[in-house]
Order: C-alpha cells, then sequence, then structure tokens
C-alpha cells in the first residue's frame, strides 16, 4: 500500500523537516531507553520502588505508554491472524466466534494474578515476567472487539469487489493487501481508540498489585498513583492526574487523530462526505519531505521485499490449495488436520484444567453457594450502576445529540474524558466517602458508574443525532412536546443505541466490580460485600480455590445476564424500533 | 472460426435455506465463437449474472462444464476478464494503481506494468487521469476505469455484467458507442464480448447474437443473430421489429416463436402463467398496478409493449413483473409483443375505489389459488385467526425461506388491499375482517 499519495516532486526540505528528524530520533532513543527498563534483574525481596519525585514522572509515563503500545501491537496482529482465519474458514469459525464471545465477557481482571504469577515463572529473575504479564492483561482488555470488527470487516467485504479480486487473479496475499486490509483499516481504528480507553483502565490497575502477599510496583503513572495513595500524598496524587491527562491529550493528537483522517481514503463508499476529519499533525506530515523520503526510499524497498516474497509463499500454498480441491482427497486431508489441531488444543487445555481440579477439589458446596450471593450483591450493583448511569446521560445525551454543532464541539472532549481511567479518581472518590462516613455498599456502586456512564453517553448522542430530521420536523409540526415527544419519538429512537451503551457498560462495570469494591486510602480499607471484593482479597492471599471460584461465578453472571437480558432487548430492539 | 469458450449442460442449484434445492439453471449449452458479440437477456431474476459468474469460473455449476479452448476449467477462468455493473473499483487505490491491479498477477516489471496501463488509460479516453482517485470521478468514467482494468490483462474473452445500467441514459450511450468503435475497429485485442443486459435495445444494438433465457429454472430459450449492419439505426423498422420479438420471447414463457416469424403478426393467446408447480408471483403492489392499468386505458386500451415501457420509462426490470401481474389476473393478455387491456381491465381503470376493490378481490381469488386456499383453510379454522408461519412453511417448502417470506408479504398485501383480511404485524397472525 501506498502510505501518502502525495506528489512528491515538488516538495523540498524545510525548517520543519529538521523537528520532525529530532522527533523521531527522540522516539528511538526513548523506547530504546525505556525498554532497558523493563528487563531489570528482579525478586520478591528485590522490588522496584517508586520514587514520587515529580520529575520522575515523564520516565514513568514513557514506561506506562511502551507497555500499552506493545500491548496494542500485539493486539492488532493477534485481531488480524485470529479475524482472518475466523473469517476465511467456515470450520474454524464455528469454534474461533463462540470462544471470542467467551472471551470477551470473562472479568480479565480476576486472571491478573494467575497470569503474573505465571510469567514470574518463565522469566525468574527478571522484572520482564512481570512487565509481560501487565501487558498480557492490557492485550486481554484490547483485543477482543478489534478482533470482531476485523473479522466483521472481512464477512462484509462488497461482494463485487471480492470477485474483482479473483477474476484479476489475485493470489491471497495481494488479495488481503489489496481488499481485507484495506476494508478493515477504518473498523480497526476506531475499534482501537475505544480498546485505547479500557487499556489505561488495565494499566492503572495492573501496574500495582498485590500478589501472594507482596506488593509489586511496575514504575509507571498508576503504581506512582498507586504508592501515593498509600502514602496519603495529594500532591503527588494531582501530579499523576496530570500526567495521566497529558499523556491520553498526545497520544489522541500525536497518533489517532493523524491515522483517523489518513484512514479516509480506505471508505468503500465512492460518495465525499461533508464533513471530513482534520488533524494538523497529518497536515504537517503529508506535507514534509523527510517523512515521504522516509516513507518512500526507506520502509517502502524492504517492505516490497517481504511483501514479494509472501507473495509468492501464497501463490504456491493456494495452488496447493486448489490441487487439493480439485482432487477428492480434500474430504480426508482436511479432517485429518482437524483432528490434529483438537488434539493439540485437547493437549495444552490438560494441564490448566488438571491444576484448576486440583485447586477446586476440597471446595464445599457451601464455598459456591457463598460466592453465588455476592455475586447477587454485585449483579444489584452493576444494574444499579446502569440505572444510575442511564438516568443522567439520556437527558444529557439527547441534549448534545440534538444539537449538532454542539455535538461536534463536545464529542471530542467527552471522548478525552471517557478514556481517562476511572480508577485513577478512586482515592479522591475514598477521600470524600471516609470524610462524610458515606456506606461504601452504596458508594462502591458510584465508583462503578464513573467508569461505565461514558459508554452510555457516547450511544445516547449517537442515537440522538441518528433521529431523522423529518421526524423531528414532523413533531414540531404537530405541537408534539414535552414528555409526549419523549415517549413517541425521542426515547423509541435512542432505544437501540441505548441498548448497545448498557450491554457495553455493563462488561464494564462487572469488570470494574473488581477494583471498585474494594478501595484503601492510606490504612484504611473501604470494602463493600460482593464478588468483585471476593475476588481482590483471594488474589491478594493467594488463594486459588476461591479465585478460581469467583472467576467461574462471575462468568456465569455476566454469560447469564447477556443471554437473558441483554439478547432478548436486543431482539426487541431490532424488531420493533428500528428505524430505516 | 475457433471455438473460443463452450458451455455443455450447466446446471445450477442453489441450497435455499427452508427448501430442499432451487435449480437456478437447468441444461445451458452455449458455445462462443472467436469474432463473436453475445448479448445474454432474460428476465429479472432469471440467472444471467449466474451464468455469467460461472462462465467467469467464479461460481461452480452444479452440473455441466465450461471449457476455454477446448480444455474445462476448474478455478477462475484464464481466459477471462470481468466488468462489473458496479465498477468494483478499489476507492483506496488511484485509477493507475486500480488498472495495474489487472496485471498484479501477469509476471512483470512494474515499469512494463506502468507502461502498459497508461497505454490502455489512453485507449480508454482517460488521458491525464491517472493519479485520481475513483470518488473525483463521474459513474461514466468510473466505468471507463472498469473497462480498462478489463483490458489491460488483455483477456480473449470480455465478459460485461450489466455494465451499463447504472449509468444515466447519455453517459451509457457514449460509453456504449466508444466500446463498440474499440471493438469494431480492432483497436483492443478481445476476441469475444459477453454481455449480461436487461437491456434489449441494448442487446440488438450491440451485439451479434442475442441469448434469452427463460425463468426458473433458466434455460436457453432462444438463440437469435442479429445480423443487421453496423452502426445500427435504433428508429428502423428491422431494428425495431428485432425489438419487438425479443420483447415476445420475454413476455410470452411458453410460445416458442421461430427466427422467421419476424415480419409475421400472428396473435397467439397467452399462456397460463400460473401452472400446476407454485411460480414466483411477480412483486407488484396493488397500487403499481392501478396505475399501469390507466394508463394502458388511456393508450386506448392496445399498445406495443416497448413502447409501453419507454413511455414509464422503465427498466425491464420493474416492466416485466406489471405486464406479468396484469395478465395473470386477466387484466391484459398479451400476445407477439403487443399488449390489450381485457374488459375487466377496461372496467377496472375506470371503476370507483371501492368498485375497484371489488374487482380486484374477485380476480385475485379467481386467478391466484394460494390466495383462494388460504381464504378457504381460514374459513374452516376453529377461530377464524391463524399464524402466517402456516402459510410460509407450505410456500417456504419450494422455494425456501426467504423467498416464501417475501411473497407471503406480498399477498399479504394483496389481500388486505382487496379486503380479504386483516393482518397483525406483531403476533403475525392473519383474520377475517370484522363485519
Amino acid at each position: 500500500m501506498t502510505l501518502f499519495t502525495g506528489s512528491s516532486d515538488t516538495q523540498h526540505i524545510r525548517g520543519i523537516d529538521i523537528i520532525l528528524l529530532l522527533c523521531v530520533f527522540i522516539i528511538f532513543y526513548g523506547v530504546f531507553y525505556l525498554s532497558q527498563g523493563m528487563t531489570v534483574p528482579f525478586s520478591m525481596t528485590n522490588e522496584p520502588k517508586i520514587d514520587l519525585d515529580p520529575i520522575m514522572l515523564p520516565y514513568y509515563g514513557g514506561r506506562s505508554i511502551l507497555r500499552i503500545f506493545i500491548a496494542f501491537i500485539v493486539s492488532l496482529l493477534f485481531s488480524i491472524v485470529y479475524g482472518y482465519i475466523a473469517a476465511k474458514s467456515a470450520s474454524a469459525r464455528k469454534i474461533l466466534i463462540p470462544l471470542l464471545d467467551i472471551l470477551q465477557s470473562i472479568p480479565v481482571l480476576g486472571f491478573l494474578s494467575a497470569t503474573i504469577i505465571m510469567f514470574i515463572n518463565l522469566f525468574p529473575h527478571s522484572l520482564a515476567g512481570v512487565e509481560i504479564a501487565s501487558i498480557f492483561a492490557i492485550f486481554t482488555s484490547m483485543a477482543w472487539n478489534m478482533t470482531f470488527s476485523f473479522y466483521q470487516s472481512i464477512l462484509s467485504e462488497p461482494r463485487d469487489l471480492t470477485e474483482a479480486t479473483k477474476v484479476l487473479h489475485l493470489n491471497s496475499w495481494q488479495r488481503f493487501l489489496h481488499l481485507d486490509l484495506p476494508v478493515s483499516i477504518i473498523g480497526l481504528i476506531w475499534n482501537s481508540m475505544m480498546s485505547f480507553g479500557g487499556a489505561w483502565f488495565f494499566l492503572a490497575a495492573s501496574e500495582a498489585i498485590s500478589v501472594m502477599g507482596q506488593d509489586i510496583q511496575l514504575p509507571g503513572v498508576g503504581s506512582y498513583l498507586a504508592v501515593a495513595t498509600a502514602e496519603g500524598n495529594m500532591t503527588a496524587m494531582l501530579y499523576a492526574i496530570v500526567t495521566m491527562l497529558i499523556m491520553i491529550l498526545l497520544i489522541d493528537q500525536l497518533f489517532w487523530r493523524p491515522l483517523v483522517v489518513w484512514s479516509q481514503k480506505f471508505k468503500v463508499e465512492l460518495s465525499e462526505s461533508e464533513i471530513q476529519p482534520t488533524s494538523w499533525v497529518y497536515d504537517i506530515l503529508h506535507a514534509s519531505w523527510l517523512m515521504n523520503n522516509i516513507v518512500n526510499k526507506v520502509l517502502q524497498p524492504p517492505f516490497r521485499l517481504v511483501s514479494f516474497i509472501i507473495s509468492q509463499l501464497a501463490a504456491v500454498t493456494d495452488r496447493i490449495h486448489d490441487e487439493l480441491q480439485a482432487r477428492h482427497q480434500k474430504q480426508t486431508a482436511l479432517y485429518l488436520i482437524k483432528i490434529i489441531i483438537c488434539l493439540c488444543f485437547l493437549y495444552l487445555l490438560y494441564s490448566p484444567a488438571h491444576s484448576t481440579l486440583l485447586n477446586i477439589r476440597d471446595v464445599k458446596v457451601g464455598d459456591i453457594g457463598d460466592a453465588f450471593i455476592l455475586g447477587t450483591y454485585t449483579l444489584l450493583r452493576v444494574l444499579a450502576a446502569l440505572l444510575i448511569g442511564a438516568l443522567w446521560t439520556i437527558p444529557v445525551g439527547v441534549a448534545i445529540g440534538l444539537r449538532p454543532k454542539l455535538s461536534e464541539k463536545l464529542q471530542p472532549v467527552i471522548q478525552i474524558i471517557a478514556s481517562f481511567p476511572a480508577n485513577m479518581i478512586f482515592p479522591f472518590v475514598t477521600i470524600l466517602f471516609l470524610k462524610y462516613n458515606f456506606n461504601f455498599e452504596i458508594g462502591s456502586v458510584f465508583l462503578m458508574i464513573l467508569g461505565t456512564q461514558w459508554y452510555i453517553l457516547f450511544n445516547v448522542i449517537a442515537g440522538a443525532m441518528s433521529i431523522p430530521n423529518d421526524l423531528l420536523e414532523a413533531a414540531s409540526v404537530f405541537h408534539i412536546t414535552g414528555w409526549q415527544k419523549w415517549r413517541y419519538l425521542i426515547l423509541p429512537s435512542i432505544f437501540p443505541h441505548l441498548l448497545t451503551g448498557l450491554i457495553t457498560a455493563s462488561g464494564g462495570a462487572w469488570n470494574a466490580s473488581i477494583v471498585s469494591e474494594i478501595v484503601v486510602w492510606k490504612n484504611h480499607p473501604l470494602v463493600a460485600k460482593g464478588l468483585g471484593a471476593y475476588v481482590s482479597q483471594a488474589t491478594a492471599e493467594g488463594n486459588w480455590p476461591q479465585i478460581i471460584i469467583g472467576v467461574m461465578i462471575m462468568c456465569i453472571f455476566v454469560v447469564a445476564v447477556n443471554r437473558f437480558l441483554w439478547r432478548r432487548l436486543y431482539e426487541l430492539a431490532e424488531s420493533r424500533f428500528h428505524v430505516e | 472460426m475457433n471455438e473460443l469458450l463452450t458451455l455443455t449442460g450447466i446446471g445450477r442449484n442453489f441450497k435455499v435455506k427452508g427448501a430442499e434445492k432451487t435449480a437456478i439453471l437447468k441444461d445451458v449449452n452455449i458455445s462462443v465463437k472467436e469474432g463473436e458479440f453475445v448479448a445474454i437477456l432474460g428476465p429479472s431474476g432469471a440467472g444471467k449474472s449466474t451464468l455469467l459468474r460461472i462462465i467467469a469460473g467464479l461460481i461452480s455449476p452444479s452440473a455441466g462444464t465450461v471449457s476455454y479452448l477446448g480444455h474445462p476449467i476448474t478455478g477462475v477462468n484464464p481466459g477471462v476478464a470481468m466488468v462489473f455493473q458496479s465498477f468494483a473499483l478499489f476507492p483506496w487505490l488511484t485509477i493507475l494503481d486500480n488498472v495495474m491491479l489487472g496485471l498484479e498477477g501477469k509476471n512483470m516489471t512494474k515499469q512494463e506494468k506502468e507502461e502498459r496501463s497508461m497505454k490502455i488509460l489512453d485507449v480508454v479516453g482517460l488521458d491525464g487521469f491517472e493519479s485520481a482517485f475513483p470518488k473525483e470521478l463521474s459513474g461514466g468514467m468510473r466505468q471507463r476505469v472498469g473497462i480498462g482494468r478489463a483490458l489491460v490483462s488483455e483477456p480473449d474473452i470480455l465478459l460485461m455484467d450489466e455494465a451499463f445500467s447504472a449509468l444515466d441514459v447519455l453517459t451509457a450511450e457514449n460509453l456504449r458507442r466508444d466500446l463498440l468503435s474499440l471493438w469494431l475497429e480492432k483497436k483492443i485485442p478481445t476476441k469475444s464480448i459477453i454481455l449480461v443486459t436487461h437491456g434489449i435495445e441494448e442487446a440488438v444494438y450491440m451485439a451479434d447474437r442475442a441469448i434469452i433465457l427463460s425463468t426458473r429454472p433458466a434455460t436457453v430459450r432462444e438463440n437469435l443473430p442479429i445480423p443487421l449492419p453496423r452502426w445500427r439505426d435504433r428508429k428502423s423498422t428491422e431494428f425495431l421489429s428485432y425489438v419487438d420479438q425479443i420483447y415476445a420471447f420475454m413476455t410470452n414463457p411458453d410460445t416458442a416463436a421461430p427466427a422467421d416469424k419476424i415480419k409475421k403478426q400472428v396473435s397467439v393467446p397467452a399462456a397460463e402463467p400460473l401452472g400446476s408447480e407454485p411460480t414466483l408471483l411477480p412483486n407488484v403492489t396493488a397500487g403499481a398496478l392501478t396505475g399501469f392499468l390507466e394508463m394502458l386505458a388511456d393508450l386506448g386500451g392496445k399498445t406495443d409493449l416497448y413502447k409501453l415501457a419507454d413511455r414509464f420509462v422503465m427498466d425491464i426490470e420493474d416492466f416485466f413483473p406489471l405486464v406479468e401481474m396484469s395478465n395473470l389476473l386477466r387484466f391484459s393478455t398479451v400476445s407477439e409483443g403487443d399488449i390489450f387491456l381485457t374488459p375487466a381491465g377496461e372496467a377496472f381503470a375506470k371503476a370507483s375505489v371501492l368498485d375497484r376493490k371489488n374487482l380486484f378481490r374477485q380476480h385475485l381469488l379467481d386467478n391466484v389459488p394460494f390466495v383462494r386456499a388460504m381464504v378457504q383453510r381460514l374459513e374452516t379454522d376453529s377461530d377464524q385467526k391463524m399464524d402466517i408461519d402456516y402459510f410460509e412453511d407450505q410456500l417456504a417448502s419450494s422455494m425456501g425461506d426467504s423467498k416464501a417470506a417475501q411473497q407471503m408479504d406480498l399477498i399479504i398485501g394483496w389481500m388486505r388491499y382487496a379486503e380479504l383480511i386483516e393482518y397483525d404485524n406483531v403476533s403475525e397472525q392473519v383474520y377475517f375482517e370484522e363485519p
């Protein structure tokens, strides 16, 4: 693919190119310097200490950003490979898609301790194990929706373009490069942006964690805040928040905006849309002599070479595939391959399944019953959080969505606020709760709302914006106002969007319960009765049977709520409230 | 002349959800020689596009073989290139890159590819547009890119799938002429062109031979050579008689008229449209039918079909179902490319709104057995209220779920207009209207 299609011959070196050159070097050096810190020696007794001096914050911020970007690249590769296989092979799809559905409803924070111990064992005397565990946690918060998006994009490729690639005799690699990848880029970028919002949350939660009675603190903004909170250092806490905001803003301006602008050329529709996104960074890069040369002279040649080699390989495999297809041994060969893959899976699953069974062998039925009751408390909290979230976001979202000018201005602002990890605000809210002696059983609901309300707000705004203008005009012509207007026009129109928001928020709330049902300020812990606190405490103690039971029951709750509540409401929304 | 392409005994079944198998194509035999321009015509849904995709090797046939230069093909046909109705351009590639994609599979250096693509851009009249993106071009220009991309690999056979029907009248005409002059003056090495179209005039204007398909399952109904000299005059009597003849073939599914009948005007009675096998009912609303019959009455109750289609400014894809519906209800009859209003049709066109409903109801009950059966079944039901699924399943057993749902909607629409039944969309039940 060509990255920029500007006419490079009219461009020449300008002052901006020197600044850009500096930026390129700074990025390279930064990545090199920061990544060195990832593999320093580490043991349970020799932990990295967090320094609360604000001069350290750029370094910590850099480490956090590096972690999130590594997780992002891994997620991206995972989504493309997984999504591609699921989209292209009908038999693989039957396993991969339900599996993905389950994976995305698992509350991953509950597994954090398990994964950390696993990775520490893989890299015994290095911080790399903990680093990889943290990156893995971030990965699990990013990958699923990106994978779904990529898979859906390939499946919904315009049929004529697919046929064109075939009639033009493109091999599978050329088809991937010219069709599969381009059609999915816009969706992939939007979902990556969403994933980043969630990832900050996991980053903050996974940098400082207690495992087996040990406090592990990876150098990063999340740990900085955790230490500041533990010491009761309000100024340092504020520094951490400001750093976080700056990082989110910078990544939005320097990374996402230019990507969004660039991705516009991959729109499948051939008509020009009225509003085009803009980005000053993109404009600078696009006009830069240096960038064009880096792209054309440094990046393109190796890319061409690699692409050529893969293309030759793809041509060979395609031919083998066609040969198999033409002969009738295809069936037996396919069966053999499938059986081998299944056996590999079973073999891989054997040892974790075995140790899980060993762990929960001694669990009494009563324990499971207790966990179920705790799960019910958490369920009530999740529902309360959704209800309260919906109560304020519906009127506000509709008010914004019905004013196109306002929503155009507010959208980016809300986007920034929404991607701010809510768990970084928790300590401040905790202080308020302690000061006014607020009942934390109810208070933890508000912590949940902090993180999940944005999903609802976004979708309500989108829903209000999509109300057809002629319906709004009809309402004013017929003097339908006040409650009548809400009942007959606004609520039915936003219902499907609201539902999407609620479903996403519900998933987020379950995950958030693990960090929001138990909070600590200095030495005062606030604990709310619930499954989230149960899992958190079990994790801190290293109580494996309880961790497994807690997470399993949470999965059951999440899947049950999905099946019995959300899916039914969704069907209703599809059939009744669908505005064409 | 060499035989370029041979189709023998081509059949294609689709597994539709709910039904056993639906045959789209059955025993299609076609051969195309070097130097021929062939048009494939057929009513909407006849399987023209499926046939073209089988020729291209995009779909494999359920029966029969496609041979290119005497060798049966497996997979994509190596000798073809295709032009799509929707252009199928890659929006993220420039015009030049889009055309170069036609050479991507070829073993050439990048420079050679570029030179050849620039040359073909020149041939199709897009000189100077090479660095533009498809969205910057008009529809006609986009299709020129589509044609250029197909021609750049110098295929033996050029397949065109409704290539002109997404364009406005003038642009389409301009492009047709340009393509024809490339072809007639041998400016391109293409050995044969196969054009799928629903435009009868387009076929007569461009092709050396018209292959007319029948409906479901489609088979070759007629193989009509068009030996008119080029360039053809659309107003000439010979031209119009070919157009008239093809109209006759397409509206009268069971009359096999031999090719020498062009000048004769023998009236043949219209065939019974509903046979013992459940046929697809034409997708026409009662309102459209009313408008059609009124217009026909205004024209004196008898006219040439192609003139009527012209007057409506309608595609035959939309026009033929109207004719079919009107014939089905015996409001009109068709013979030899002419349409006549029956007395009932005459009465319908002139009646008041209420009388129209009565006439429509009577004709619907008399001529659509399924409607009659539905009413009878509903009368025998204990509470005279039935799930629509019951009827839909009967349809689905012969035509598959998705077609059955569409047909059921259509039938319910007619029956509601005729005030035969009421329908509750939420409970999906039909019942009799309260008297």
